[in-house]
């Protein structure tokens, strides 16, 4: 980020984080089979997917939200619903792109993403388009900045 | 005389013509011992000196600087004084000889004997004949040393010299590249700045000639073999930047122009060269440049995603105001930190209102920072931030506001080591003392744990200053943490009020014991509250004890607890009562820095310990009752309490603790315990005591004695030592006879070396090799012998397993009774020396095993390499991964599980050796990745994870696989081993692509 430049929102609200996911036994136990869920889905991207603007998780942004997630492990199904931090963020097509990237590269191959943005029609029929999302990433200066969204933190 | 005079043309001869280098070696040793002269040798070379070929000049020149180098300690000054005419002359000769002149003058400027004036002369000569910058990198070297010598030796003459020095500096190292000259170059500039030398009208010219490096950015060649780091380059020119107060007005500027880089090391060293100038720089010279310095610094620790930055700039800002509090107030004059104070806090106040926004932070941080630079700042910054402060959360309502509003007021409520009061002074929070207290009370009754753990942390930080509490707020206080400890369950925050309660008894213990401590043990007692309430009671109470005064009165409440353990009044579980345990261990820690707590341990504590668990034992073999106390787990617990304060004990009663302890397992002497009203002649050191009731409690032995300091004599050690042998081979029960095993060792442990020693030795291996009853009997200082009959065992099937397991023990400390806070003898490195000695056997014995015992050794190998300190793992590794790799294709999983473990920490920093062995690395772990042990395949996903940090190019053509093989894992049925695959195949995804790594 440079130092100079202006940021399109330079104090965004942020909110507080839930905490690690707690353990249960069941975890820890080999003959249960834990499906995926809800919890384990949003985890997945909150903590590991930043704005390209802050070095905030989209959970401290209320991107993601845990009950816009909805997991179906029998049948396949992934739905999240996403919420830019600022109405017409030039970043929200950016953002979902790295949330779709993420579940493509995080969940198993059987599964169908669905990925709504809850403010522009355009970004969601971006998003539903293999052929667009498969495209963008094959543009070099796409991927890159993708990837930094991707990136864990550094320090 | 003659003859060395034919010998020396005869060195010259062959050095000069006959271009044999080795004869100035020879030539420089017959002048140091005296054979030839300096004199003698310049008059051999004469003719080569005065020859009118270069080639032949220079070679003659060479020849004398060479000996120069090895004997110019015992040059006479007259001697220096020619040879530096000469030298200073042969400046202007030819270009093939400078070279060999330059290293000579280096040689001659080492002199202790320069006379006098001959250093300005040496430098006009350099400065006006040489053109440094076109020379070759050794001679510009030479020349930057010929000024260090020159400046160590003669300062007074250089500084004669005025501004042509600096000039004749400035123009000769202008330009230079080398990291290695840089380094000295450096250095001069140093000396130059720091010495006092008069930088005249240059000023601007020397800074220009060092700021045209900053900020540095060097990232040394792939072998280096000088080793000159980046870090180097940049500490040594930030001593010159910052080491003068002169540069202020360029250095500043400069500072605030490079904050504008994209490059984030540009901006930590622009932030840290900035944090150096304030500890040099005072208030005038910064004055002029404040407000732009304090935008820049704003904007890097509001924008930035980088911890380092963050830091680095708010480490500025703080050097930046403390450098303003030295500042001497003046009568006319404005005082600038105020002004600079009230500058920061304009900007940053008003984001304090908004505790939601992103902004609270930085802002928060920045002004801790400025509060946190002097005493003063920090009464400026507090006047004016805690009263908004404790509006602010007085109006508002959300706990999570609250929350982060209390978590700011905390920062500012903790001194720093700059702005603590000077004795005198009064906290700068003395004026909020009521209003703060009254906050931390109810966010202390507020519903959200958050708040609640913040509001704890608070009201650590107000008990640890002077002034801050009063007697009743005190009260108050620990009247809020007893009633927290008691009804609230959240782990967080239980942990949190622990806590506080353990830091604010450390100051103010009379408040505890006579509210806190009262409260708890009535709960605890009353046998009405659940288990979780006890157990949190129970902690509190090993917590608040750190002072003897609230032991006195806590340690007697947790035996009292075991008491009605024992007696079953109140239905404690056996967990709980090893819990107790626990907390009472806890307490005994403290016993190591206040004897009076050692002391009441050994008094009463023991004692009644003892006591107890002798009576339950008894009374479980006579009346079949059966007490917690007599349980595996409680023993086991209890006897960490004993060996803990055991250890703590002073001499005297050491030696007492001793004599009872032993009276009492051999002689069944029970005078010292309380309640006296046990059989006259209990035998507690007999096998034939079935079901293991008495026998076990020889672990109370081991306690009481194998921790004590080594010079405390043991009474009737032989005797007791045989007993201990008969027990731990003729005793049935498992914990009995491990126990006995572990005591013997470790009173074998203590023994001084001797025939003594090597008797029992020799007994307890004859009766060992007989019996093989149990591998810990023999630990450490039996460990070479006992090694003799492990190594039979592994090729026995029945037994290899066991005994491979015998290696772990070997290696790992053993917590009860063998490791330094007992007091045992361990010897430095002995993992490192047994492994020297036993890997190349394990080696072999793998070599030439069967087919079906070689996971024994694989597994006694994977024991002694996971425990090895990492250092040794490094160096070892290549001879040994072969073998680990055969480890992992091995069919048992906790083979498997320890060799990864072993592997996963390796991996973060692989060794050279590991880079031949990627691809079946590789292979190995990606099938372990579908193992059926779930432990297997996180560990097996975590190392595949580490593998993706190696250097790109060697790992890059396994990623297409990795990914592919990863995608199975994703679908893992553990949600943890989901996880492992989930981080690990993201990073792979990153390896190689565009913006990732």
């Amino acid at each position: 980020m440079s130092g100079g430049t202006r940021l399109e929102n330079a104090n965004p609200l942020i909110f507080q984080r839930s905490g690690e996911r707690l353990l249960t036994a069941t975890d820890e136990d080999e003959d249960v089979a834990d499906p995926i869920d809800d919890r384990e889905i949003f985890d997945i991207l909150s903590k590991s997917i930043n704005d390209p603007e802050h070095p905030l998780s989209l959970e401290e942004l209320n991107v993601v939200e845990q009950m816009r997630v909805n997991v179906n492990d029998r049948e396949s199904m992934v739905s999240v619903e996403f919420t830019p931090t600022i109405p017409h963020c030039s970043m929200a097509t950016l953002i979902g792109l790295s949330i779709k990237v993420k579940l493509l590269r995080s969940l198993p191959d059987r599964f169908k993403v669905s990925l709504v943005s809850s403010q522009t029609h355009l970004i969601n029929k971006q998003l539903a388009d293999k052929e667009r999302v498969a495209a963008a990433l094959e543009n070099s200066q796409l991927l890159e900045v993708v990837n930094q969204c991707l990136s864990t933190r550094t320090m | 005389m003659a003859a060395d005079n034919s010998v020396l043309l005869g060195l010259v001869e062959e050095f000069v013509s006959g271009q044999v280098d080795s004869k100035a070696a020879e030539t420089s040793t017959g002048v140091k011992n005296g054979q030839f002269t300096i004199l003698q040798l310049v008059e051999a070379l004469g003719v080569s000196l005065s020859s009118s070929q270069p080639q032949t000049r220079g070679r003659g020149v060479q020849l004398l600087s060479q000996v120069l180098q090895e004997c110019y300690s015992s040059l006479s000054e007259r001697e220096v004084e020619v040879l530096l005419a000469f030298y200073e002359n042969r400046l202007k000769d030819h270009y093939v000889i400078i070279p060999h002149v330059l290293q000579g003058l280096k040689a001659l400027t080492k002199c202790s004997v320069l006379p006098p004036g001959s250093a300005v002369s040496v430098l006009k000569s350099i400065f006006q004949d040489i053109h440094v910058q076109s020379l070759m990198l050794a001679e510009r070297s030479c020349v930057y040393n010929i000024l260090i010598s020159l400046m160590e030796s003669k300062e007074e003459e250089l500084k004669g010299l005025g501004a042509d020095f600096i000039f004749g500096f400035v123009q000769s190292v202008d330009g230079e590249r080398d990291p290695r000259n840089l380094l000295l170059a450096f250095q001069v500039a140093r000396n130059i700045i720091q010495r006092g030398y008069d930088l005249g009208k240059f000023v601007e010219e020397l800074f220009e000639v060092m700021s045209c490096y900053f900020p540095i950015d060097f990232s040394p060649p792939p072998s280096d073999p000088r080793g000159i780091t980046q870090e180097e380059l940049v500490l040594s020119l930030r001593a010159v930047l910052t080491g003068t107060s002169q540069f202020a007005e360029f250095l500043l500027p400069l500072i605030i122009e490079k904050l504008d880089s994209d490059i984030q090391s540009a901006k930590v060293d622009s932030l840290q060269t900035l944090a150096a100038c304030g500890l040099t720089y005072s208030h005038k010279e910064l004055a002029e440049f404040l407000p732009g310095l304090w935008s820049s610094i704003r904007r890097e620790v509001s924008q930035t995603a980088s911890e380092r930055v963050e830091s680095a700039g708010l480490s500025a800002l703080s050097a930046l105001v403390s450098c303003l509090s030295r500042s001497v107030l003046n009568s006319d004059s404005e005082d600038v930190l105020q002004v600079f104070l009230s500058l920061v806090l304009k900007d940053c106040q008003h984001h304090l209102c908004e505790p939601d926004l992103k902004l609270v932070w930085p802002s928060a941080k920045l002004l801790q920072a400025a509060a946190g630079a002097s005493y003063r700042a920090s009464l400026i910054v507090s006047a004016a931030i805690i009263p908004a402060l404790l509006e602010q959360y007085n109006n508002r309502t959300q706990c999570a506001h609250r929350r982060t509003l209390l978590e700011v007021l905390q920062g500012f409520v903790q001194p720093t080591a700059l702005s603590r009061p000077a004795d005198g002074e009064d906290s700068v929070l003395v004026a909020f003392q009521q209003s703060l207290c009254g906050v931390v009370f109810s966010a202390l009754t507020e519903s959200s744990a958050g708040l609640q753990v913040t509001a704890t942390r608070v009201l650590s930080a107000l008990g640890q200053q002077p002034g801050l509490m009063a007697q009743t707020d005190v009260e108050k206080a620990v009247d809020h943490l007893s009633r927290l400890i008691l009804e609230e369950d959240d782990p967080k925050l239980s942990s949190a009020v622990v806590e506080c309660s353990g830091s604010l008894a450390h100051l103010h213990p009379k408040a505890f014991i006579s509210r806190l401590i009262p409260r708890l043990k009535e709960e605890i007692l009353s046998g009405q509250s659940d288990a979780a309430v006890r157990q949190r009671c129970v902690t509190a109470l090993a917590s608040v004890s750190s002072l003897p005064s609230v032991v006195q009165e806590s340690a007697p409440v947790l035996l009292q607890v075991l008491a009605s353990a024992h007696t079953g009044s109140c239905g404690f579980s056996v967990e709980e009562v090893a819990a107790v345990c626990i907390s009472l261990q806890k307490i005994a820690e403290h016993a190591r820095d206040s004897e009076e707590i050692g002391r009441f341990f050994h008094d009463i504590i023991i004692p009644h310990l003892l006591g107890l668990c002798l009576q339950a034992a008894l009374q479980t073999r006579d009346a079949g009752h059966s007490s917690p106390l007599t349980d595996k787990a409680v023993l086991s617990a209890v006897v960490p309490v004993m060996s803990t304060a055991c250890a703590a004990l002073r001499s005297e009663s050491a030696s007492r603790m001793a004599a009872q302890a032993v009276s009492l397992f051999l002689d069944g002497d029970v005078s010292f315990l309380p309640e006296n009203a046990f059989p006259s002649k209990i035998q507690l050191l007999q096998s034939q005591a079935e079901s293991g009731g008495l026998s076990q409690l020889v672990c109370l032995l081991m306690a009481c004695v194998c921790s004590l300091p080594r010079s405390v004599e043991i009474p009737e050690i032989d005797r007791l030592l045989l007993q201990l042998e008969d027990l731990s081979c003729t005793c049935t029960h498992l914990f009995s006879f491990t126990s006995a095993a572990k005591c013997f060792a470790g009173l074998v442990n203590k023994r001084p070396a001797g025939e003594a020693l090597d008797a029992v030795l020799e007994r307890v291996m004859k009766r060992i090799s007989v019996e093989l009853e149990n591998t810990s009997s023999a630990q450490r200082t039996q460990a070479f012998t006992l090694l003799l009959w492990l190594f039979a065992l592994l090729s026995d099937p029945a037994l290899g397993s066991q005994a491979a397991d015998g290696f772990g023990v070997l290696m790992s400390d053993c917590l009860d009774v063998l490791n330094r806070g007992c007091h045992a003898d361990v010897r430095i490195m002995y993992r490192q020396r047994f492994f020297a000695e036993n890997s190349t056997k394990l080696v072999q014995g793998f070599n030439s095993a069967e087919q079906e015992k070689k996971s024994c050794y694989l597994k006694a190998l994977s024991h002694i390499v996971s425990n090895l300190p990492r250092q040794v793992q490094l160096t070892e590794l290549p001879a040994l991964l072969p073998l680990l790799l055969e480890a992992l294709s091995c069919a048992d999983q906790a083979v498997q599980l320890s060799t990864l473990s072993c592997l996963q920490p390796v991996l973060l920093e692989p060794p050279e050796a590991l880079r031949n062995q990627l691809e079946a690395l590789f292979s190995r772990l990606l099938a372990l990745t579908t193992s059926p042990a779930m432990k297997v395949r996180i560990a097996s996903l975590q190392c595949v994870h580490a593998l993706s940090r190696l250097p790109e190019h060697t790992v890059l053509p396994f990623r297409a696989r990795v990914l592919k093989a990863l995608a199975v894992p994703l679908d893992d049925k553990k949600r943890l081993v989901r996880k492992e695959a989930v981080a690990a195949r993201a990073e792979w995804f990153l390896l190689g692509s565009p913006g990732g790594r």
